[in-house]
C-alpha cells in the first residue's frame, strides 16, 4: 500500500500573552491508502491542531506558525499557495468536526450547503448538484432525502447533522477524510451508527480516514493504526491490535487502564494522576514524567525519542531506551 | 402569533395614548402661545382669537378635542402657517425622507463593506484605522461638524452651497431642478452619513468577528470555498441577520427628519419645520410632529421584532 | 478563528502552573494598561479635566472683564485663541466652559446611572407589579422622542425664568430623565438572566434575605457593566448638553459651556469671519467625547468581553 499522507516533524505554535504555545511539537505520522489512523490523547494534547494544520485552516491566521512538512501524494501542503490549497480542501481531503450542531450554517438549507463543494470543485451545474445532494443524503442513510435538502440545520437532530456533514465531506470523493472527534457530541447509540456509516463509506470508496478521538472505544471499533499523543508529541504508535494487547508507554497503559471494562468492577475507576503539563513551561524532559509511575532520573532532563519497541510499534520512553542500552 | 401580535398592538396603543397625554400636557404647561407672541394684536383681539382657537379651555378638554380629531385623521391647523398640519407634513416630510433615505443608504453600504473587511483583517493597521475613525464619527457633535463643513466646504472653498434645497429664487425644472437638489443635498448627506456610519460599522464589525469565529465558517473553509464566498455568503448573511432589527429602528429617522441637520443646513424638511414652529409655539404642529415620531418609534420597534422573526429560520417556526 | 482561540485557551487552561494570585480587578487593570488606545483615551480625558479645572488659575483673564477695545481679536500671543465680542479671552472661556460641560456630563451620568441601576435592578429582581410599573414608565419615556422632550423642558425653563445659575442643575436632571430608561432596561435584562444562574439559586437555597441577595449577590455582578455604561454615558451626556445649549435651551450665558459658545456660529458674521469663537469649543467637545468613548470601549473589553457590540 502506498503512503497517502506523510506528516514529518510538524510543529504548530501560537503566540500567547505569556509566550509561545507549542501545540504540536515535532509530530510525524503516515496514513496509508485505505487505512484508518486514529490519533488518541487527552484534550489539549495537540491532536486537533494536527488535523487543522493538515487542512491548512490556520493559514493566514495571525501568529500561527507551522513548520515541518505535510506531504499529501508527494505535494507539500504547507508549501501550496492559498489557491492551490483550496483546490485540495473539500475535494481531495475533507473534514468533519466535533459539533455537528454548530458546524453547519444556520441560515442556509442543508441542500445549499451540500451543493457548495460540488459547484466549487466538480463544477456541476446547479441542477446536477441538487440531484447529487439528494443521492449523497441517501448514501449516508437518511430517509426522505428530498425533504431533508430543504431543511435548515436546526430542524434536524445531531446525529442527522453529522451524517449530513459526512455526506458533504464525501461529496467530491476525497482520498482522505479527517474526522475530528466525530462522535463525541452525540448519544452513545448514535455514535455507533455514525461509526458504522463511516466504516461502510470507507469500504465503498477506499478512502483513508484520519480520526481524532479521546475515546478508546472508538479506536477499538474503527482504527487500523493508532497514534497516541501527549503534550504535543507522539508518545506511542502501532497497529491497533498490538497496541491494545501490549501497550508500552506508561501513558498508553494508563489510558487503557482508565477505560472501564464491563464485568470487571474495581473499587474505584483508575485515572492517571496529575494534569497535562503547561505547554508554555516545558524544558527538555519527558513531559509525562511527573505523572509517570516509572519515572527515572533521566526522564527529568532528557527527552526520549520514538524508538522501536516491537513489531511495527514504537514508543518514546526511557524504559525501553535503557533496556536497549543494557542489552 | 396572532395572539402575540394582538397583545402588542393593544400595548402600543396604550403607550401612545399615555405618551400623547404627557406630551400634550407638557406643551400646555409651556406658558405663552402663538397669539401671545404676536405683539401687533390688541389684548381684546388676543382674547377673541384664543376663544376661536379654543386656547382658553382647560387642558384636558383641549386634549380630548385634539384626540377626537386626531382619531378622525385631523391633526389640527397650524396657526403660524395657516394650513392644516397634515398638509404641511405632506409638503415637508418627503424632503426629509429624501435626505434620510440617501444618507441611510450610503451609511449601510459603507458600514457593511468596512465592517466586513475590518473584521476579516482584525488587528491589521486597516482595522485599527477603522476603529479610530469609528470612534471619531461616534463622538462628533452633529451641529458642530455640520457648521464646520459649511464653513470649510461652502463658505471658504465655495464648492457646495451652504444650505437650502434650491438656490434662492431658482425656478429650475426637470433635469436642472434635479441637479440643483443633488448639489444642495450633498453636504447634508455627507454629514448625516458620517454621523451614522460610526456606530453601524462598529456593529457590523463586531457581528462579523463573532460570526467568523463560528464552527460553520471553519466548515465552509474546509469545503475549499473561496474566501470571498466564505465571507459574503456564509459570514455576512449571519452577520446581517441581527442587523435586520435595526431596519425598524431607522424608521423614525427616515420619516421624522433630523432636527439638528435640517436646521443647520436650512433644509426644508419636517425637522426644520418643527424647529421653526418651536419658537413660535405653534402647538398643533409641535404636537403633531412629536406624535408622528412617537408613532414611528413604536411601529419601528414592532417592525424590528417581526422582521427578526421572519428572517431567522431558527425563530421562523415558533 | 475559533479553533485557534480554543486551542490556546485549552493549552492555557490545562496548565498545571499555579495561577498568579491576583484579584479580578487588578487583572483587569493590568489588561487595561496594555490597551494603548484606551490608555491614551484616559490620558486625554485627564488632560482635558486638568486643563479645564486648573488652567484658569494660570490665566490672567479670568475676571471676564468686558473690554470693548479688544473685541473679536484673532488669535495672538496675548490671546492664544483670540477674544470674543465682549473682548474676553476665548481660551480662558473655553477652559471655564469645560468645567461646566464636564461637570454637567459627569453629574447627569451619575444621576442616570443611579436611577437606571436602582430601578432596573429592582424591576428585574422583584418582577411582577413593580417590574410592570417601572418598565411601563420606561417604555413611555422611550416612546417620546428625546430631543423634542428636552426642547420642551428647556423652553419651560426659559419661560419660568429659572435663574441661569440654577439652569445648569436642571439641565443635569433633564438629561438623566431622558437617559435612565435605556440603562434600566439593560440592567433589568441582566438581572433577569442573573437570577436564573446557579449561584443565585444557591443563595435561594441558603435562604438569604431579599435585600442581602440583591445588594451582596446580584448588584456586585452588575458592577462591570455599570462602570462601562457609566463611562460611555458621560460622552453622550456631554454631547446632549452641547446640543441643548447650542440651541439656547440648555445652560445659558453668561455661564459658559462648550455648547453655548458655539452659539456664536448662529451669527452670520461670527460664523464666517470669527471662526476662533466657535471652532475651539467644538474641537474640545469632540476631543473629550472621543477620548471618553475610546477609554470606555477599552474598559468594556476588559471588564465584560461578552457584551462587546
Amino acid at each position: 500500500m502506498s503512503i497517502l499522507l506523510k506528516i514529518d516533524r510538524l510543529v504548530t505554535q501560537f503566540p500567547a500573552e505569556e509566550g509561545v504555545i507549542k501545540a504540536v511539537d515535532g509530530v510525524s505520522l503516515r496514513v496509508l491508502q485505505g487505512e484508518t489512523v486514529c490519533i488518541v490523547g487527552e484534550s489539549g494534547c495537540g491532536k486537533s491542531v494536527t488535523a487543522l494544520s493538515v487542512m491548512g485552516l490556520f493559514q493566514g491566521i495571525a501568529g500561527a506558525d507551522i513548520r515541518g512538512s505535510i506531504l499529501f501524494e508527494d505535494r507539500d501542503l504547507l508549501a501550496l499557495s492559498r489557491h492551490e490549497l483550496r483546490a485540495v480542501r473539500g475535494n481531495e481531503i475533507a473534514m468533519i468536526f466535533q459539533e455537528p450542531m454548530s458546524s453547519l450554517n444556520p441560515v442556509l438549507t442543508i441542500g445549499e450547503q451540500l451543493m457548495e463543494p460540488l459547484l466549487e470543485h466538480l463544477k456541476l451545474s446547479k441542477k446536477e448538484a441538487r440531484k447529487k445532494a439528494v443521492e449523497l443524503i441517501e448514501q449516508v442513510g437518511i430517509s426522505r432525502p428530498e425533504q431533508i435538502v430543504k431543511c435548515y440545520p436546526h430542524e434536524l437532530s445531531g446525529g442527522m447533522l453529522q451524517r449530513v456533514m459526512i455526506a458533504m465531506a464525501i461529496s467530491c470523493r476525497p482520498k482522505l477524510l479527517i474526522a475530528d472527534e466525530p462522535t463525541t457530541a452525540l448519544d452513545v447509540t448514535i455514535q455507533a451508527q455514525i461509526l458504522d456509516t463511516l466504516r461502510r463509506i470507507k469500504e465503498e470508496s477506499g478512502m483513508s480516514i484520519l480520526l481524532i478521538t479521546h475515546d478508546l472505544g472508538v479506536v477499538a471499533e474503527i482504527a487500523d493504526y493508532v497514534v497516541v499523543m501527549y503534550a504535543g508529541k507522539v508518545v506511542e504508535e502501532g497497529e491497533v491490535t498490538r497496541l491494545f494487547e501490549a501497550p508500552k508507554h506508561p501513558y498508553t497503559r494508563g489510558l487503557l487502564r482508565s477505560k472501564p471494562v464491563l464485568g470487571q468492577r474495581e473499587e474505584s475507576l483508575y485515572s492517571i494522576p496529575g494534569q497535562v503539563p503547561d505547554l508554555l513551561a516545558l524544558s527538555p524532559s519527558c513531559y509525562f514524567y511527573d505523572r509517570c509511575e516509572h519515572g527515572m532520573e533521566i526522564c527529568r532532563h532528557r527527552e526520549p525519542a520514538l524508538g522501536e519497541v516491537g513489531e511495527r510499534q514504537r514508543a518514546a520512553c526511557w524504559l525501553y531506551e535503557e533496556a536497549k542500552a543494557h542489552a | 402569533m396572532s395572539v402575540y401580535l394582538g397583545k402588542r398592538l393593544i400595548y402600543m396603543t396604550l403607550i401612545l395614548l399615555a405618551a400623547s397625554l404627557l406630551i400634550f400636557s407638557l406643551y400646555a404647561l409651556t406658558p405663552g402661545d402663538f397669539i401671545s407672541g404676536n405683539i401687533k394684536l390688541t389684548p381684546e383681539r388676543k382674547a377673541e382669537l384664543r376663544e376661536i382657537y379654543g386656547l382658553n379651555k382647560p387642558v384636558l378638554e383641549r386634549y380630548a378635542l385634539w384626540m377626537k380629531n386626531a382619531l378622525h385623521g385631523d391633526l389640527g391647523y397650524s396657526l403660524a402657517q395657516q394650513k392644516p398640519v397634515l398638509t404641511l407634513f405632506n409638503e415637508y416630510l418627503w424632503n426629509s425622507f429624501l435626505l434620510a433615505a440617501v444618507s441611510t443608504f450610503f451609511t449601510w453600504v459603507i458600514a457593511v463593506m468596512i465592517g466586513v473587511i475590518s473584521a476579516y483583517k482584525q488587528y491589521s493597521w486597516f482595522d485599527t484605522l477603522v476603529l479610530v475613525a469609528v470612534f471619531a464619527a461616534m463622538s462628533l457633535p452633529s451641529f458642530f461638524i455640520g457648521l464646520f463643513l459649511i464653513k470649510i466646504v461652502a463658505v471658504d472653498l465655495k464648492w457646495l452651497p451652504p444650505g437650502g434645497m434650491l438656490t434662492t429664487g431658482s425656478n429650475a425644472t426637470g433635469w436642472a431642478y434635479f441637479t440643483e437638489v443633488i448639489h444642495h443635498m450633498t453636504l447634508p448627506v455627507i454629514v448625516m452619513t458620517i454621523l451614522g456610519v460610526g456606530s453601524l460599522t462598529r456593529y457590523f464589525r463586531s457581528n462579523m468577528i463573532d460570526v467568523i469565529k463560528q464552527d460553520y465558517i471553519r466548515t465552509a473553509r474546509a469545503k475549499g470555498l473561496k474566501e470571498g464566498k466564505v465571507l459574503f455568503s456564509h459570514a455576512l448573511r449571519n452577520a446581517l441577520l441581527p442587523a435586520i432589527t435595526l431596519v425598524g429602528f431607522e424608521l423614525p429617522a427616515l420619516f421624522g427628519g433630523s432636527l439638528i441637520i435640517e436646521k443647520i443646513f436650512n433644509w426644508p424638511g419636517i425637522g426644520q419645520l418643527y424647529m421653526s414652529s418651536f419658537s413660535l409655539r405653534d402647538y398643533p404642529l409641535l404636537m403633531g410632529f412629536t406624535m408622528l415620531i412617537a408613532v414611528l418609534t413604536v411601529i419601528g420597534t414592532l417592525l424590528s421584532d417581526l422582521l427578526y422573526r421572519l428572517a431567522d429560520p431558527r425563530v421562523r417556526l415558533h | 478563528m475559533e479553533n485557534v482561540d480554543s486551542v490556546k485557551a485549552k493549552a492555557i487552561r490545562t496548565g498545571s502552573r499555579p495561577r498568579r494570585r491576583s484579584s479580578l480587578w487588578s487583572q483587569a487593570l493590568q489588561q487595561l494598561l496594555k490597551n494603548k488606545l484606551a490608555v491614551s483615551g484616559l490620558a486625554v480625558v485627564m488632560l482635558v479635566a486638568i486643563v479645564c479645572f486648573a488652567g484658569p488659575l494660570f490665566s490672567p483673564y479670568t475676571d471676564n472683564k468686558i473690554n470693548m477695545a479688544l473685541m473679536n481679536k484673532p488669535p495672538s500671543m496675548q490671546h492664544w485663541l483670540g477674544t470674543d465680542k465682549l473682548g474676553r479671552d476665548v481660551l480662558t472661556r473655553v477652559m471655564q466652559a469645560g468645567r461646566i460641560s464636564l461637570t454637567v456630563g459627569l453629574a447627569s451620568m451619575v444621576l442616570s446611572v443611579f436611577l437606571g441601576t436602582l430601578l432596573g435592578a429592582v424591576a428585574g429582581y422583584y418582577r411582577g407589579i413593580v417590574d410592570q410599573v417601572i418598565m411601563r414608565v420606561a417604555d413611555l419615556l422611550l416612546t417620546i422622542p428625546g430631543l423634542p422632550l428636552l426642547f420642551i423642558c428647556g423652553a419651560l425653563l426659559s419661560d419660568w425664568k429659572v435663574p441661569t445659575d440654577y439652569r445648569m442643575y436642571i439641565v443635569m436632571l433633564m438629561l438623566s430623565l431622558v437617559n435612565w430608561p435605556g440603562l434600566a432596561r439593560m440592567i433589568r435584562g441582566q438581572m433577569l438572566s442573573l437570577r436564573e444562574r446557579e449561584f443565585m439559586q444557591a443563595a435561594v437555597v441558603l435562604g438569604l434575605r431579599d435585600r442581602r441577595k440583591l445588594f451582596y449577590h446580584l448588584i456586585p455582578n452588575l458592577i462591570p457593566l455599570i462602570i462601562v455604561m457609566a463611562t460611555l454615558n458621560i460622552g453622550g451626556a456631554i454631547l446632549s448638553e452641547s446640543v441643548l445649549s447650542f440651541f439656547g435651551l440648555g445652560v445659558m450665558p453668561p455661564t459658559p459651556t462648550w455648547g453655548n459658545m458655539i452659539d456664536a456660529a448662529n451669527n452670520m458674521i461670527d460664523f464666517q469671519e470669527h471662526p476662533w469663537l466657535w471652532i475651539p469649543p467644538g474641537v474640545s467637545i469632540f476631543a473629550t467625547v472621543i477620548a471618553i468613548n475610546v477609554f470606555g470601549d477599552g474598559l468594556r473589553d476588559v471588564l465584560d468581553p461578552k457584551m462587546k457590540r
